[in-house]
């Protein structure tokens, strides 16, 4: 094993996984951060906790990650490379198994200047490749890229971003590969809504030998109304609710039941393609949205 | 370049004057400018600059000139970026830490501005608006004078208030 934590001893069993995600909060203490998390405990196997999500600024991703793990829920630390520079991101890496973070994805990160403080810098030292190769150098060989040792290296599981798409005949998963081959261990999807889009998808990846090589956790979340989801496929990149899905919740007297719904069916149809290794569950300022979906419909990682 | 960065700096004083007239027209043609469109004067005049005052301070086009604040020394040519300087590696010969043959960007600033005889290096600059990297300063004085949003005069403001 490469790490302690429970998410990859699950995935290596090959058992299906529930991750979650939560964004750290607006406020400077350990309540802060239970308050907006501490639902999802128990429920899923780990917590992504966003970095900087929007381009905005909350507490630290790290601080809010380490204070999860003292509490029992395992945290998937996100990175992106826009706020800090390579020497800033290694220390964390070093620091996250230390403070009990075992797991870490590694993304590039919303454009500064659709957030909240656009005249800030961008950092961008290194790309989200960048970041897994030096996450696996200092795990596997334990050194940096100084070649200085880190002693113990620091286990950590390394995650990386991906899109479902709807495959047409000369699509290759290249850019899967490459992040494989930088050092990705596991992926978390966006949203997939479009389960057909998704069984296509996750067909050519095996034939490919993806899901082979990393383990594949696809995004999903419960829906808060027809309006939502329609802003959604308009404007969240690779994002796209079937027209029939959205009928479905406008149709619904509680719309909010129905996205619960329609997320819990979605996550019992991904156990069933061949490929998934679990369900990443998303929802805006929606921790307890989620919460309420898993055990509504007893859905247990 | 460092020599004419230099000398601009030793002749803050007659720079800072000329430049306040320089300012004051570019100001009075501020009608021509609306009428032509900002947007379309935008790269042509940052060109222009760049050309400039690139020759006189090595300036590195931030887009928001601090000169007539920092002694007519570009402080964008500081390798640590400080916009609030010196920083602590000051050497004893007045150089700089990171670049050992340059004299330090901000002992240069606080010459120039006694020079020029300006209190204006007290103010504290706000951190960099990344936005508007690359753009012209002289285009965003016009307009924001025009808007009353940058009301002083910059070689008297301390003496003004």
């Amino acid at each position: 094993m490469k790490t302690k934590g429970n998410l990859e001893a699950k995935l290596a069993r090959g058992e299906f996984v529930i991750t979650a995600e939560t964004t750290p909060p607006d406020g400077a203490d350990e309540q802060s951060v239970m308050d907006k998390v501490g639902c999802l405990k128990g429920l899923v196997d780990a917590v992504n906790v966003t970095d900087g999500a929007g381009a905005r600024s909350h507490m630290s991703a790290f601080a809010c990650a380490a204070i999860m793990a003292k509490n029992g829920i395992e945290p998937v630390l996100q990175f992106t490379v826009r706020d800090r520079n390579r020497l800033a991101i290694q220390g964390e890496f070093i620091g996250a198994p230390a403070m009990g973070i075992p797991n870490i994805l590694c993304l590039h990160g919303d454009a500064i200047t659709n957030g909240d403080q656009p005249d800030a810098k961008p950092v961008e030292d290194v790309d989200s490749k960048g970041l897994m190769s030096m996450a696996r150098m200092l795990r596997d060989e334990g050194k940096l890229p100084s070649g200085r040792e880190i002693n113990p290296a620091p286990g950590l599981l390394i995650g990386a971003a991906d899109t479902p798409r709807d495959p047409d005949a000369s699509f290759k998963p290249t850019g899967l590969q490459g992040k494989i081959d930088a050092g990705a261990d596991f992926f978390q999807t966006q949203f997939a809504y479009d389960i057909e889009v998704l069984r296509r998808y996750m067909a050519v990846l095996n034939d490919a030998g993806i899901t082979e090589q990393a383990h594949f956790i696809v995004g999903v979340g419960p829906l808060i109304s027809a309006k939502s989801a329609r802003w959604m496929t308009e404007n969240l990149f690779g994002v796209h609710v079937p027209d029939a899905v959205i009928a479905r919740i406008e149709g619904a007297q509680d719309q909010k039941a129905e996205g619960r719904k329609i997320c819990a069916e979605l996550v019992e149809q991904f156990k069933e393609i061949k490929g998934i290794s679990g369900a990443h569950l998303m929802a805006p300022r929606g921790e307890k949205a989620i919460a309420e979906t898993l055990t509504e419909y007893k859905l247990r990682g | 370049m460092r020599a004419v960065r230099h000398w601009s700096v030793r002749n803050a004083r007659g720079l800072m004057r000329l430049y306040d007239l320089f300012q004051g027209a570019i100001v009075a043609m501020e009608p021509v400018v609306r009428r032509i469109g900002y947007d379309r004067l935008e790269k042509p005049v940052a060109a222009v600059e760049h050309v400039i005052k690139g020759a006189m301070f090595d300036c590195q086009m931030c887009g928001q000139c601090a000169l007539s604040s920092t002694g007519m020394s570009c402080p964008m040519n500081c390798p640590k970026n400080l916009r609030n300087g010196p920083c602590g590696g000051v050497r004893a010969d007045g150089h700089c830490e990171v670049k050992p043959d340059m004299p330090c960007v901000w002992v240069k600033a606080w010459a120039g501005a006694q020079q020029m005889m300006s209190e204006n290096i007290l103010d504290v600059q706000l951190p960099v608006d990344n936005r508007l990297k690359g753009k012209s300063s002289w285009l965003r004085i016009i307009r924001e004078i025009k808007a009353g949003s940058l009301p002083k005069p910059h070689s008297s403001a301390r003496k003004a208030a």
